[in-house]
């Protein structure tokens, strides 16, 4: 993957720099010793690495400001990273930037059940927004599958999806307001608690911006009230038409799952050996989720089951107890863990239209024969947010390449049936090239013409989201 | 001018010689007028793709909302975010188009719900101030490929660009409605039992509360949608919660009747006939009644309608009153007025100076010659 050259000037000023940033942060929060930055040389994207010139750890926000403000007068460029799950390298630095960090700052700094809204520091995981507020049965509602992992300052970067979010929507459905630090240190305030905050709706590209618009270190988050309960139903069938039928049927059919996950025959395989859920060996299966009161979720399930009898499917088990709906889950929620233990892969998030399904899983199917590699399909079908998993063996000299290649064209299809590149992962660096295949030349300027307006010299996640050639005239004109 | 495509209508503004105003149905009529040429984007309509499986569709930006109406409902699908209709309310008439909605991010009632209008809005073509045709986002449900203009352009009246195309998330119309009608509660009471009904697992998608209802008695209402049985077995969950507010309570179940009083909140109907300013306020819920009795301190003769559980409130008071005076956090719109107010009170509520720049040089990269809507925002 092609990186900017470091700038060798900054390297070779590291050490004036390190110690002015340890004039403005406490001791520990100064990382620069080679041994230690290497913790920071990747994220999940973990093909591509580069330990960056120091990594700090700031704890408030204004020490974020601090950190930025003299980045900003010494010219260093800054990689802002959450909990480093990314899985597009959006947190991966280059040799001449700092890592910042918020993984300190993971406050609740209010909670307010009758305003439905938590504010917290944004180095908070995901999961533990929820958990802040579940004695009150409460939850907060994007749900990307690392949650357990991933912090909130990433979903906002990246405007995280989840499985629910058919129902719930995305980061950017759920994010009311933000304080966030510029690149020269100053602080802004952007909506809060009320809704829809005057003027230009700029909590709407920050959200999804990669961090590359600014910092942000707090936000105010709707939180919403537990459903009474959910229920999945599992439903087989033996091609993969005939299940995106059935979930075009469903969405018309007036009912709104929170989520409908789809895995084909090579995930289910995959899944089976790996968890052993009991999932037919089928072409196509289907997961459903409704939620409601026990009466509810029958009266749902009841009509979803109708419209899949229509389908003639080999296999329909309709959860009645916790145990089963657990057990209808354990294959989906381990097909990612399945298809690692059989190879390493590459997992793509390209989004299509419904109606596109069948053609697409098609066309994947064919050019993985073309390709010589093995790919599993698990997504999330509601919202046509594709998940392939094309399996590669990282030791063989050459299969990276080939994979990398493969999930191109794969993405190309994506945007080539009216879908685009990235669902919920981000563009990072993993995509960054193929923005031209979405993008014609003026789109991409007013895109970059924006971060021109927030970050004047591109100093921040800068070598992100553009291909170089395109971003290079704007990140020269900053050195 | 009135072109008949994008092409066109890029060519204009290309060639445009100075200030152009641009206009849809001409129904939404706020802020100081604007000079310039009138750019009218009525000429391009049409559906351009609707995909029913997908819930999505693609219409031109000058399709009249009331035309997407009729194409979704024969598939018995609707706009989820509820779009008002300002003709009542600001006695402009004319046909409200899709793009005006989106450019001004017209939410009703189920913003609370399912989101603005913002929320629901999956792409936009448009022409920026050098007369580029540009595009963002498409017609799938998640997208985040580069960055979000989608959210920037809906609310953006306007002033970075002429949308020519938007793509819109639908949703299937309920088989079933219901509105719980609480009676005669005071204005904090009210919103409390908002605030409950909202944070209950029940799923309500309306709340709304009018302190003079139509009966001339204080009135709150509760939306819920969805199955028939659903909603029989939710409206009785929330009559139960909400009996310890003490109010007489009552289901209504007729779906015209509902519909009929959602339209009155939506529209804003209280606030059509007499004269008046007319506000429009965004605050935290449980802060809005304290706001509330401070303009009724200052102008008794004001009136008050509380939508989204208390986050949004409508307020009719005497003509050149400015709100923002009031000791409130959120923000103010004034949305009717006389030209004579509009001039002196800026329509939209001054930013802060760091966002007021940002803002600022956003508006000169996407219109460096400060043409579209000069001076609406700003």
């Amino acid at each position: 993957m092609e990186m900017p050259t470091p700038n060798p000037d900054i390297l070779g000023r590291k050490a004036q720099i390190v110690e002015k940033l340890g004039q403005i942060l406490p001791r520990d929060a100064v990382i620069s010793d080679p041994a230690e930055t290497r913790a920071y040389e990747c994220d999940a994207l973990t093909a591509y690495r580069c330990p960056p010139l120091a990594a700090v750890l700031p704890a408030t926000t204004q020490e974020v400001a601090a950190v930025l403000k003299l980045c900003h007068a010494e010219g260093v460029p800054v990689v802002p990273r959450g909990a480093g799950t990314s899985l597009a390298g959006g947190a991966m630095p280059t040799a001449d930037a700092i890592i910042l960090g918020v993984a300190r700052m993971n406050e609740v700094l209010e909670t307010d059940y009758d305003n439905r809204f938590i504010r917290v520091q944004t180095g908070r995981t995901n999961l533990s927004v929820s958990g802040a507020v579940e004695e009150q049965d409460f939850f907060y509602a994007p749900d990307p599958s690392s949650q357990l992992a991933c912090a909130i300052a990433g979903n906002i970067a990246m405007n995280s999806g989840g499985a629910h979010c058919l129902k719930y929507g995305v980061t950017t459905n759920n994010l009311m307001g933000v304080t966030m630090v510029m690149m020269d240190g100053e602080v802004v305030e952007i909506g809060g608690a009320h809704l829809d905050a005057g003027g230009l709706d700029l909590l709407g590209v920050i959200c999804g911006s990669e961090g590359q618009l600014g910092v942000v270190t707090e936000a105010t988050l709707r939180i919403l009230r537990k459903p009474e309960g959910a229920r999945p139903v599992l439903m087989g069938f033996d091609s993969n038409e005939v299940a995106g039928q059935c979930v075009s049927d469903i969405i018309k059919s007036g009912i709104l799952p929170v989520a409908i996950e789809f895995m084909d025959r090579p995930c289910i395989r995959a899944t089976e050996a790996f968890a052993g859920a009991g999932y037919p060996d089928c072409e196509a299966l289907l997961i459903v989720e409704v939620e409601g009161s026990d009466q509810e979720i029958d009266a749902q399930l009841g009509r979803i089951v109708g419209i899949a009898k229509t389908h003639n499917p080999v296999e329909l088990r309709e959860s009645a107890s916790a145990d089963e709906s657990a057990r209808i889950w354990l294959g989906r929620k381990s097909a990612f863990g399945a298809m690692g233990q059989i190879n390493d892969y590459m997992c793509l998030d390209g989004t299509i239209p419904v109606s596109q399904l069948p053609h697409v899983l098609r066309r994947i199917g064919e050019m993985s024969k073309e390709y010589g590699l093995d790919v599993g399909n698990v997504f999330h079908a509601g919202d046509g947010n594709m998940h392939p998993l094309i399996l590669f063996d990282a030791n063989k000299p050459g299969d990276l390449e080939k994979c990398e290649a493969f999930g191109a064209d794969i993405l190309r299809l994506c945007v080539e049936v009216g879908g685009c590149l990235t669902g919920e992962h981000g563009v990072g660096i993993e995509k960054r090239d193929l923005m031209v295949d979405q993008y014609d030349p003026a789109d991409l300027d007013i895109q970059m013409a924006i971060k021109d307006v927030f970050d004047p010299k591109w100093l921040l996640n800068a070598a992100k989201v553009f291909p170089l050639a395109v971003s290079d005239a704007r990140r020269m004109a900053s050195q | 001018m009135r072109p008949k495509s994008e092409a066109e209508l890029a060519a204009l503004v290309a060639s445009a010689a100075g200030p152009v105003r641009i206009c849809g149905g001409g129904t939404r009529a706020i802020g100081a007028s604007v000079d310039g040429q009138l750019l009218s984007v009525e000429g391009l309509n049409g559906v351009t793709l609707y995909e029913p499986g997908a819930l999505t569709i693609v219409a031109q930006a000058g399709t009249p909302v009331a035309e997407i109406d009729a194409v979704l409902a024969a598939e018995g699908q609707r706009l989820a975010f509820e779009p008002m209709d300002h003709c009542g309310l600001l006695g402009t008439d004319g046909r409200s188009t899709i793009g005006g909605v989106v450019a001004a991010n017209v939410s009703g009632p189920r913003r609370i719900q399912v989101g603005a209008c913002r929320d629901s809005l999956l792409g936009v073509r448009f022409v920026d101030g050098a007369g580029r045709v540009l595009k963002n986002g498409g017609r799938v449900m998640k997208n985040v490929t580069g960055y979000d203009l989608v959210k920037l352009m809906a609310g953006s009246w306007g002033t970075l660009g002429v949308l020519t195309e938007v793509s819109l998330k639908v949703q299937a119309i309920p088989e079933a409605v219901g509105c719980v009608l609480l009676r005669r509660l005071e204005d904090r009471a009210a919103v409390a039992a908002m605030s409950a009904a909202l944070g209950s697992p029940y799923d309500v998608s309306g709340a709304a509360h009018a302190p003079v209802g139509v009966d001339g008695s204080p009135v709150t209402m509760i939306r819920i949608e969805g199955l028939e049985s659903s909603v029989t077995y939710r409206s009785e969950k929330l009559k139960a919660l909400l009996a310890a507010t003490g109010a007489e309570i009552s289901v209504e179940r007729s779906a015209e009747s509902v519909a009929a009083g959602w339209q009155w909140v939506r529209d804003v109907a209280l606030m059509q006939a007499d004269g008046g300013d007319v506000w429009k306020v965004s605050v935290k819920p449980s802060d809005a009644p304290d706001l509330v009795a401070q303009i009724q301190r200052a102008h008794p003769e004001s009136k008050v309608l509380y939508d989204w559980g208390g986050g949004l409130i409508w307020v009719q008071c005497p003509e050149g009153s400015d709100l923002r005076g009031f000791d409130f956090n959120g923000h103010a719109t004034l949305v009717r007025a006389s030209q004579d107010t509009r001039k002196r009170v800026t329509t939209f509520q001054p930013e802060p100076k760091p966002l007021a720049e940002i803002s600022k040089g956003l508006r000169d990269k996407f219109d460096p010659r400060g043409i579209l809507n000069a001076g609406l925002m700003g």
